[in-house]
């Protein structure tokens, strides 16, 4: 296997000319993305911009045409399983079961991707443990805080030593200490792995903090590539990444692309967590 | 972190997998599922309670009545004895009825998104949710039949017979479940799930042969009984349960059929919910 820092593999992700629409709403128009093998890249954008059914396109429950998206050198319409066995995925509802244990919880995805029975218990006991959660690895689910579930589905999503880790609004809903709590932990493991990071959000100053490159998505198409550096030193001194992303989004929070299913998605998500 | 994160065998991601490896993989993900689907119902058991009482207000009120008035007649055969065999398939039928409600919930929570980006064949997790509605088919069922034994039904002791009757309601429900699995998949919404579930669980119900022979229904009502499932479903665990004559190649091979067919159907609309 290739080293994740050889410039001559492929990269994490490729998009080229994505383009998906529902109906006559295009979604992503003719997207082009490059995440580079081992960075944490920031997908930033208003509702609406495109972002889930960008990660939808990358994580193959959407379809998308032969050749236009690749994970890690491999075509997600014609590679898929190999792509999944590659992806941590951490989506933005709060996905654990809550009626199963944490432990469960890990164990059911450390069976879902095959480890070896040998390492398989103790897998899950090194995530529960890097994750903080040995403690509580045994209470069911429905007993833990906002960040404890988010901490365990970061375990669910590790347990398979995913070389692309991709996560849709981590840290939604979460107070400050639980989201410093989630990043400390994402930029831990991937000091030890080396592992890709593709994180969804719209927290600013998080962005600002913990991703490498940034990509601000607007209608389906990026608007702006670089370091939060670049993208602030572009629009003049003494800016902040809000004005970045006013900016490049017009100013409008786009009332009307926004989705009410995205939004109460997020409501839904923000109010479970307290 | 105690112990580095241990990367997996570099062969999977190399090849997508032939039909051998997919099929190990699925029977694999079947057994992990159906294993999730356990571990949930030890740490819910109430639900298995609170279930069985419709159940017991048809057999204790419906039956009992009916049994009295001998409005309907069942030859040699007591109402009750020949209503019990229908319950238990009723009952059968409202719980897996439900499961598309389930999944779109699971949908909504992510939980299905994140399930269909690990490497799991889309049957598996079908098939998974087919084998749990049939558990509870059965944990329901033994509440029902401990009633009706104390009503004072008569059933057959007979282990064989008893397994036969596990296997016909896991069948039953398997078909039931994955058929509200493809109306969540073609409707795609909670609501609408459950307005097409009430209006079809009462009609399947009735124009079956739980409650009455087929003999004396309408002629059309009986072209509606031939192509229903829970009829078939009916007659095996009659026949079983209190040794009424059955078809129980026909019935079983039906079942057999039906389940497979609806299960095959429920997975190719599973990616539709996350789209």
């Amino acid at each position: 296997m290739t080293s994740p820092f050889d410039s001559s593999a492929p990269p994490a992700v490729r998009c080229t000319g994505l383009r998906q629409a529902f109906g006559d709403t295009v979604a992503v128009d003719g997207l082009d993305l490059e995440v580079r093998r081992g960075e944490v890249f920031g997908l930033l954008g208003p509702n609406g911009a495109g972002k889930t059914t960008t990660i939808r396109s990358i994580t193959t429950l959407l379809p998308a045409p032969p050749g236009t998206v690749t994970v890690l050198g491999r075509d997600v319409a014609r590679q898929k399983t190999q792509v999944r066995r590659l992806i941590g995925y951490v989506p933005q509802q709060l996905s654990a079961d809550g009626t199963l244990t944490g432990r469960e919880n890990v164990m059911l995805f450390a069976r879902l991707f095959d480890l070896p029975r040998r390492s398989r218990k103790e897998q899950v006991e090194s995530v529960l443990e890097a994750m903080d959660l040995v403690e509580a690895a045994d209470r069911p689910v429905k007993t833990y805080s906002g960040g404890m579930v988010r901490r365990l589905e970061l375990a669910q999503a590790l347990v398979s030593a995913p070389q692309l880790l991709v996560l849709d609004e981590p840290t939604v809903g979460l107070d400050p200490v639980a989201r410093d709590g989630v990043w400390d932990r994402i930029a831990r493991t991937r000091a030890e792995t080396g592992m890709t990071v593709l994180v969804t959000t719209h927290a600013m100053q998080e962005a600002d903090e913990h991703c490498e490159r940034i990509a601000l998505m607007h209608r389906g198409r990026v608007r702006a590539l670089g370091t939060p550096e670049e993208l602030k030193g572009a629009i003049g001194p003494d800016t902040t990444l809000d004005d970045v992303f006013r900016h490049h989004t017009g100013d409008t929070l786009d009332s009307d692309k926004g989705g009410i299913r995205d939004v109460r998605a997020a409501r839904r998500t923000a109010g479970r967590l307290g | 972190m105690s112990a580095p994160l241990a990367a997996p065998p570099a062969a999977w991601v190399d090849t997508e997998p032939g039909p051998v490896t997919l099929l190990r993989t699925a029977l694999s993900r079947i057994a992990t599922m159906c294993l999730v689907e356990l571990q949930k119902l030890r740490h819910d058991r109430t639900e298995l309670v609170t279930r069985a009482v419709q159940p017991a207000l048809w057999l204790i009120i419906f039956g009992q009545v009916f049994t009295n008035i001998h409005a309907i007649p069942t030859g040699n055969t007591p109402y009750l004895d020949f209503l019990a065999p229908g319950i238990l398939a009723q009952s059968a039928l409202f719980i897996a009825i439900f499961y598309g409600i389930q999944i779109i919930w699971e949908r909504d929570a992510g939980v299905l998104a994140k399930l269909l980006v690990t490497p799991t064949p889309r049957v598996a997790l079908v098939a998974a949710k087919a084998f749990a509605a049939g558990v509870r088919a059965v944990a329901q069922a033994v509440v029902v039949l401990l009633l009706s034994v104390v009503l004072g039904v008569s059933f057959t002791a007979n282990p064989l017979k008893l397994l036969g009757v596990i296997v016909a309601l896991m069948l039953g429900s398997a078909f039931f479940c994955c058929l509200s699995i493809t109306i969540a998949g073609l409707v795609l919404s909670r609501d609408r799930l459950m307005g097409i579930g009430q209006a079809i669980t009462m009609p399947l119900f009735f124009a079956s042969n739980a409650l009455y022979p087929v003999a004396l229904m309408p002629t059309w009502l009986q072209w509606v009984n031939h192509i229903n499932p829970l009829s078939y479903e009916v007659e095996a665990l009659r026949g079983l349960l209190i040794g009424t004559p059955a078809r129980m190649g026909l019935c079983f091979g039906v079942l057999v059929v039906a389940a497979a067919a609806m299960i095959t159907i429920a997975s190719s609309l599973l990616p539709r919910l996350t789209r």
